[in-house]
Formats: structure tokens, C-alpha cells, sequence
């Protein structure tokens, strides 16, 4: 099955790191993509830019609605995903339990969904 | 009831946890599987009356059940989705076929208590599934209404099938991180039952007495030692059911109860596994809670109990999990080893804890020892205090009864 694990951290948390720190979390996290897609459990994924840099559209009776930061404020913020490759729930899980921001932050799993077939 | 009707009802407590446990791995879904375990059980009773009954009706209803339920998947028009189970092998062989019953109870129940289900589905699922019980029947011990119960139970088991919560028995490598989960969820259940008054039901269900046969099942398929710790535990407790209460349902404290009317054939059997449970290391929480209740089992009066044991357990309990009531019940262990005072110089101490503020048993027991110390006004303020914060019931008649005693006296 196909699982996508979003990353969520408080940004404030990055933002107090030493520039050695944040080096050594990116680091952590190449080593773990690697291993990923070595098992074959990563299918693609991507961190994201600071939330600052969000913008959020909305098309409302045909007009397009573009306003300036993220969908809803909350108290962690969307830093990145993967989109992963495992057998059940219980792999996905133990997957992303070895995403470094996990130590510091949230990993929301959730399943993904497949489209029906076209018309 | 006709005799048929009997027979029937008979096979179907024998057989059909066991039957809808392996189904639901061979089917891989819920709702399927208790499709087929229905159909199954009517095929049964037509061929069996006039057939007679097989050698082996566990696998006679699972092997008549699967292929029910792979005619409903060749029917449905998510077949393409399910393929992979039409083509494996038609379970046969009677050979290991205990085995195999034991490993499908324990994924059963592993599934019903996975941590990424709410905790309240996972309480009603467990009895649902692994106990047998009707949604009427869980709604009614639970005190819900069965519409909402039966919603929860759709919404988790839509859950289990969309999230792909895998039906099976972690690995012994995570083994540590999900037991504890199972055994909270055993523990719920028994609670729930054992905290109510007997006669706030309708329909006659004893969730204690549930919970016990869970942890009974599982301390064979699966002998840690904390599952045997919470056995004892529940065992122990148990036992002083009709003690605990009068006859209006109003509580009475384990120091006024009257000890004759413990069980002690539940006592004997609570010893047995926790002689089992302190044989395992480590040992964990409810083997060391079911060794505290043990030291009160053994005293045939309450001035006889062994506190300075009690607090030693306690010490041991905090160092595990330092948590707020453990404090609290070893503070007032302290009180009883030694005096009143010092108790009460403990409890002074956790009050800056903002969990105790709005902990009724927190002043609950200050007010005890205020009591026993002998400072009557104090304790006065104190059950005042726990009275305002604890809601209806056998709790509340017993802190207000305290108040009025403490009343005549002063």
C-alpha cells in the first residue's frame, strides 16, 4: 500500500539550531532517504520551504482567491512529505518513526487514495 | 427454546469466536467475515441435522465460511481488490489446526487494540470481536446507546480496512511497545465493570468477568509476564466484589469491609499467577499493583496489613512510573506505616501539582488523614472540596456520608 507521512515540526525549533545542527539533521536525512529507497520503501518526497514562504488559493463563483500565508495557522507546521511503499500500517509506522523530525516534531501517516477508474 | 434451538445456541458460543478469527484472516475483512461466519452457521444447521456432526465443526464452519466469502468477493465488484485471496489455498488439513486458532485470537486481538484506533473503539471492538458480545450488549455495559456504539464499530473497522492495519502478532522486537497497549485495553474493560454498581445496567453483562477471561485466554497464548501481572491483579480485586458494597450500592473502604465475604477461590488464583508473574523480569507495573493487593489479601484484619510492605512496593511502582497518583497512594501507604502527619506532610508537598486541583480522591484522602489526625475542620473543607468536584454515584454517597459523621462528632 501506499502511504504519504507529513512531516510537522515548529519551525521556532529549526530556527534556534546551530548552523553544525542543521547541517547534521540534513545529513540525517539523506542517509535515511537513501536507506529508503534502498528497501524500497520510498517512492518520492520532498521538504518544503518555511511556511513564510506559503501562499494559499481559493477559486470562489470563478474567481481566483489568492491570499498570503498558509491554509490554517497551527501550532506545527507542514515541513515536508514522503510518499512510501509499505506493506500495512504497522510498516509505515515503524518507517516513519525513523524520519529524524519525528524526535522533535509530528509524522502524520495516512494512507492514499487511489482515483476511480476514468469514465 | 426447542432442544434444536439449544443444540444450535450451543455450537454457536463453542465455535464461533474461534471460526470468525481465522475468517477474518482468510478473508482479510471484518464485515465479510462475519458475513460468511453467519452463512456458515445456516449451512450447519440444515447439513448437520440431517448428516450428522463432523469430527472437527471449527474447521467444518471455516472451511464452508471461506468459501462463502470468495463467492461474495467473485460477486462484488471490488474483486480486482481482493484477488490475491481468491487464488491462496482452501484451509483443509486439520493438522496444527489448534495452533492455528491461537495465532488468529491473538492477531484478533492485537487488531482490535491497535493503537492508531480511538481508545473507546478499541474497548467496544475487543468486546465485540474477541468476547462475542452484541452491540447491545457492549452499548449496555459501556452504558452508550447502541446506535452510537454501533457507528464507532463501522467507523473503526472502515479504519482497519482503509488504513491497512494489518491483522497479525507484532514481531517479538515490538512486542515491548504494543503489549502494554493490549493489557490497558484488558484493563478498561474490567474497570469498567468493576467500578459500576451493580443494578445501573440493563442487560446482564459483566465486563470484570470478561476481562478476566481475556487476560485468562491470552496469559496461555501469550505468558509475559505482565500479562500474568495484570491477571492477579484483576483476580485479586475481583475478589472483593461483594465486599466493596451494601446492599443500597453505597461503598465501603477496603478498611471496613468485611473480609469473610472476599472470594478466596479468586484470592487463590490471583497468588497462583502472581507467583507466575514475579518469576518473569523484569517486573513491571501491574505485577507490582497485583502484589500490593496481594498484602491486603493476606491480612484477615485491616490493622493487620503489612503497610511498611505496601510502601515498598509503592517505591518501586513510583520509580517505574513517577506519575501523580501513584504519589498520592503512596503517600497515604506512608500515613498508614506510620502517622497520619506524615502523610499529610507528602500531600502538601504534591498540591503545587496541577493535576491534583481538580482531582476529587486527591481530597478525598487528605481529607482522610485530616480526619485521623484529628484536625475535624480541615478535613471538613477538604471532602467539601471533593464533594464539589465529584459527579453522581457511589462515590459522591460515600464522601457525603464521611462529611455528616465527621459532623456529629464535632
Amino acid at each position: 500500500m501506499k502511504y504519504v507521512a507529513l512531516v510537522y515540526y515548529q519551525e521556532s525549533i529549526i530556527n534556534a539550531m546551530t548552523e553544525q545542527e542543521w547541517h547534521d539533521l540534513n545529513q540525517e536525512c539523506i542517509a535515511g532517504v537513501e536507506r529508503l529507497a534502498q528497501q524500497g520503501n520510498f517512492i518520492t518526497g520532498q521538504p518544503l520551504q518555511p511556511v513564510e514562504t506559503a501562499t494559499t488559493v481559493r477559486v470562489r463563483d470563478d474567481e481566483v482567491l489568492v491570499s498570503d500565508g498558509p491554509f490554517a495557522e497551527t501550532k506545527e507546521q507542514l515541513a515536508g512529505f514522503y510518499l512510501l511503499e509499505a506493506r500495512d500500517l504497522n510498516e509505515a509506522l515503524q518507517l516513519a518513526s525513523r524520519i529524524p523530525p519525528a524526535r522533535f516534531g509530528s509524522i502524520e501517516v495516512r494512507p492514499a487514495r487511489e482515483l476511480p477508474p476514468k469514465d | 427454546m426447542t432442544t434444536d434451538d439449544q443444540w444450535i445456541e450451543q455450537i454457536y458460543q463453542q465455535h464461533s469466536r474461534r471460526v470468525l478469527a481465522t475468517l477474518i484472516r482468510l478473508l482479510g475483512d471484518f464485515t465479510l467475515a462475519e458475513e460468511a461466519m453467519q452463512e456458515a452457521f445456516t449451512s450447519a444447521v440444515r447439513q448437520w441435522r440431517q448428516e450428522g456432526f463432523p469430527d472437527n465443526p471449527s474447521a467444518w464452519l471455516i472451511r464452508a465460511g471461506h468459501r462463502r466469502g470468495i463467492d461474495h468477493i467473485r460477486r462484488s465488484r471490488t474483486a480486482q481488490h481482493y484477488s490475491h485471496l481468491i487464488d491462496q489455498p482452501e484451509e483443509t488439513g486439520t493438522s496444527a489446526i489448534g495452533q492455528t486458532f491461537d495465532d488468529d485470537q491473538l492477531r484478533l486481538l492485537f487488531t482490535c487494540c491497535h493503537p492508531a484506533l480511538p481508545l473507546d473503539a478499541r474497548v467496544a471492538l475487543t468486546l465485540r470481536e474477541m468476547c462475542g458480545l452484541t452491540t447491545e450488549q457492549v452499548a449496555s455495559g459501556l452504558l452508550q446507546k447502541p446506535a452510537t456504539l454501533a457507528q464507532r464499530i463501522v467507523r473503526a473497522k472502515r479504519k482497519i480496512r482503509d488504513a491497512g492495519i494489518p491483522y497479525e502478532v507484532p514481531e517479538a522486537k515490538e512486542l515491548p511497545e504494543r503489549l502494554p497497549g493490549v493489557l490497558r485495553v484488558i484493563y478498561l474493560v474490567f474497570n469498567e465493570g468493576y467500578s459500576r454498581s451493580d443494578g445501573e445496567q440493563i442487560v446482564d453483562v459483566h465486563l470484570s468477568a470478561e476481562a478476566i477471561r481475556l487476560a485468562e485466554a491470552l496469559a496461555r497464548l501469550l505468558p509475559e509476564g505482565e500479562v500474568l501481572g495484570l491477571l492477579a491483579l484483576m483476580l485479586l480485586q475481583n475478589s472483593r466484589r461483594k465486599a466493596r458494597q451494601d446492599e443500597e450500592g453505597n461503598l465501603i473502604t477496603l478498611e471496613d469491609q468485611d473480609r469473610s465475604l472476599w472470594d478466596q477461590a479468586s484470592i487463590d488464583f490471583g497468588f497462583q499467577w502472581l507467583e507466575a508473574a514475579l518469576a518473569r523480569t523484569p517486573t513491571g507495573l501491574y505485577t507490582l499493583q497485583a502484589s500490593i493487593a496481594a498484602v491486603h489479601a493476606e491480612a484477615s484484619k485491616a490493622n493487620e496489613t503489612d503497610w511498611a510492605r505496601i510502601v515498598r512496593l509503592y517505591n518501586a511502582l513510583y520509580q517505574q512510573q513517577p506519575s501523580p497518583v501513584i504519589a498520592l497512594n503512596r503517600a497515604v501507604a506512608i500515613a498508614m506505616r506510620d502517622t497520619p502527619a506524615d502523610g499529610l506532610q507528602l500531600l502538601e508537598e504534591l498540591m503545587s501539582h496541577k493535576a491534583f486541583a481538580g482531582y476529587h480522591l486527591f481530597h478525598a484522602a487528605r481529607a482522610d488523614l485530616q480526619r485521623r489526625a484529628g484536625n475535624l475542620e480541615e478535613a471538613r473543607q477538604s471532602y467539601e472540596r471533593a464533594l464539589g468536584l465529584v459527579s453522581q454515584g457511589p462515590e459522591r454517597r460515600f464522601l457525603e456520608r464521611r462529611l455528616t459523621e465527621l459532623e456529629k462528632f464535632s
